[in-house]
């Protein structure tokens, strides 16, 4: 069944997919400030030129030529280890994607766990910046971020079991094979759906879920005292951290590649695209719920509510079979 | 739950509203005629300067930016020397306009003013004054006031009585 999904050229894969992920999260910058402008009535940078686009550029610039400082008192090396990590979990998250037939870094039998371990594994790099910055704010930042991102790991995991269960496979490749034989997953999964949505807004500290962050209550949480190119690496972390939970939404519930008339490739972008944007969407709308509430919602709420559908779901196939 | 659908719905119908950005080079924002920007020295309706040099700008001034000095002409005008505003220091508060007697400083709804030099802020009376009469088109100070000048005695002024002859009992 994987023969055909192994990519020719897994060399071009993997650079393909690191030149399409590191350009993309550069892009969102421009897409997600035109979009909340769009979405304010605003424009948004329109300035820069053709509707805006170069910003990125100016802001990369910029970025680039800004004083990197770390501060006296923060510990040294784990300051300017922690932002590599992030973007290094998300890109190495990135591998298992399929993003259209064939074209796959690496199609593990384990890839859904592949990345589920991966953003586990990026949480390290707010834990070790916020308490390596010798800052309170950014302390309890880091501090939110690992309750957080630990609480809603857990139903994140849950949540796609059941799409697992359909598929009977970890590999994504095989997830979206199942689907082509049966029907998009959001159908009968649509429970594990907007749990996952849910859980990968908490996961990638998105707004309204961005408590480690919040900066009307932390000053900017568990980055306060980042500057320069390592600050960028946060942002460039987040918005990686984005565009995977959109892929893997796209893999795991929406069908992945496939889709009628246009080429595989092309839908999967076209589906991806549409997340992110409602992720943005998200932004421009909610407003941040309080710590308790978001610890309470995913203890109390969304936990038994991910096992419900584990169960459920699992007692179905085992009662058709 | 539900009005948090509502809301992302609403917002998103806020991509089809009309945008309230003025997109400032190319669309100029309406300032309207009160607007406190730019400081000028109008003149009379007959093209003499309104300024009496009288220092009641310079006095109320909060942040020290208006200098002048007083003169007088042959006639017995009074006129500023030199009328210097530093426009680095100034916050437009309209103070001067609001002490001058004579309505000769004003301000104007114009904002357009940067410079690179800091000392290009600084204006001159020739940069100051302007040839017509500004905000009050009519007004002529030195015709209804009954200060005595050249060319105008005592009591000839607009709306003004001949002054009353204290050594004789004829009313």
């Amino acid at each position: 069944m994987l023969t055909h999904l192994q990519s020719p050229h897994p060399l071009w894969s993997l650079l393909g997919v690191l030149f399409f992920a590191l350009n993309l999260a550069a892009g969102l910058i421009w897409v997600e400030r035109r979009l909340l402008a769009l979405w304010q009535d605003r424009y948004g940078p329109n300035r820069v030129g053709p509707f805006g686009l170069l910003q990125v550029l100016a802001d990369m610039i910029k970025i680039f030529s800004k004083e990197d400082w770390i501060p006296p008192f923060a510990d040294r090396w784990p300051f300017v280890f922690a932002p590599a990590v992030v973007v290094a979990t998300v890109l190495l998250a990135f591998a298992v994607v399929p993003f259209a037939s064939g074209i796959v870094v690496a199609d593990l039998n384990i890839g859904l766990l592949f990345f589920l371990a991966m953003s586990s594994l990026g949480v390290y790099s707010v834990v070790i910046g916020g308490w390596s910055s010798a800052n309170k704010y950014a302390l309890l930042g880091s501090l939110r971020a690992a309750a957080q991102m630990l609480s809603y790991e857990v139903f994140m995991g849950l949540a796609v079991m059941g799409t697992v269960i359909l598929a009977g496979s970890f590999s994504l490749g095989a997830i979206v094979e199942a689907q082509a034989r049966t029907i998009w997953f959001i159908v009968p999964q649509f429970l594990g759906f907007i749990l996952f949505l849910i859980a990968g807004i908490a996961e990638t500290r998105r707004l309204p879920l961005d408590l480690p962050e919040a900066e009307s209550e932390l000053v900017a949480g568990f980055h306060s005292e980042y500057s320069g190119m390592k600050f960028g690496m946060f942002f460039v972390g987040e918005y990686l951290g984005v565009t995977l939970i959109s892929c893997l939404i796209t893999v795991l519930f929406l069908g992945g590649w496939l889709g009628p008339g246009l080429p595989g490739l092309i839908w999967f972008l076209i589906k991806m695209m549409g997340f992110i944007c409602f992720f943005i969407l998200l932004r421009a709308a909610l407003p941040r719920p309080r710590f308790d509430q978001l610890m309470a919602w995913g203890w109390k709420l969304m936990l038994p509510l991910s096992l419900a559908n584990l169960l459920v779901t699992g007692a179905i196939v085992l009662a058709v079979r | 739950m539900f009005s948090n659908l509502r809301t992302l719905w609403e917002v998103f119908l806020h991509a089809f509203r009309p945008r309230v950005t003025v997109q400032y080079p190319e669309q100029k924002a309406y300032l309207s005629a009160r607007y406190r920007g730019r400081i000028i020295l109008a003149r009379d309706p007959d093209g003499g300067e309104r300024c009496v040099a009288c220092y009641l700008c310079a006095v109320a001034c909060p942040v020290d930016c208006i200098a002048l000095q007083a003169a007088e002409d042959s006639t017995g005008r009074r006129y500023p020397e030199f009328f210097r505003i530093n426009f680095s220091r100034c916050i437009y508060c309209g103070y001067c306009e609001e002490a001058c007697p004579t309505y000769a400083i004003q301000l104007t709804p114009d904002v357009e003013m940067s410079e690179y030099q800091r000392q290009n802020m600084v204006y001159e009376k020739e940069d100051l004054l302007i040839s017509g009469p500004g905000k009050y088109p009519g007004y002529n100070f030195w015709r209804v006031s009954g200060v005595q000048i050249g060319g105008k005695a005592k009591g000839e002024g607009e709306r003004e009585s001949p002054p009353v002859d204290l050594h004789s009992l004829l009313p």
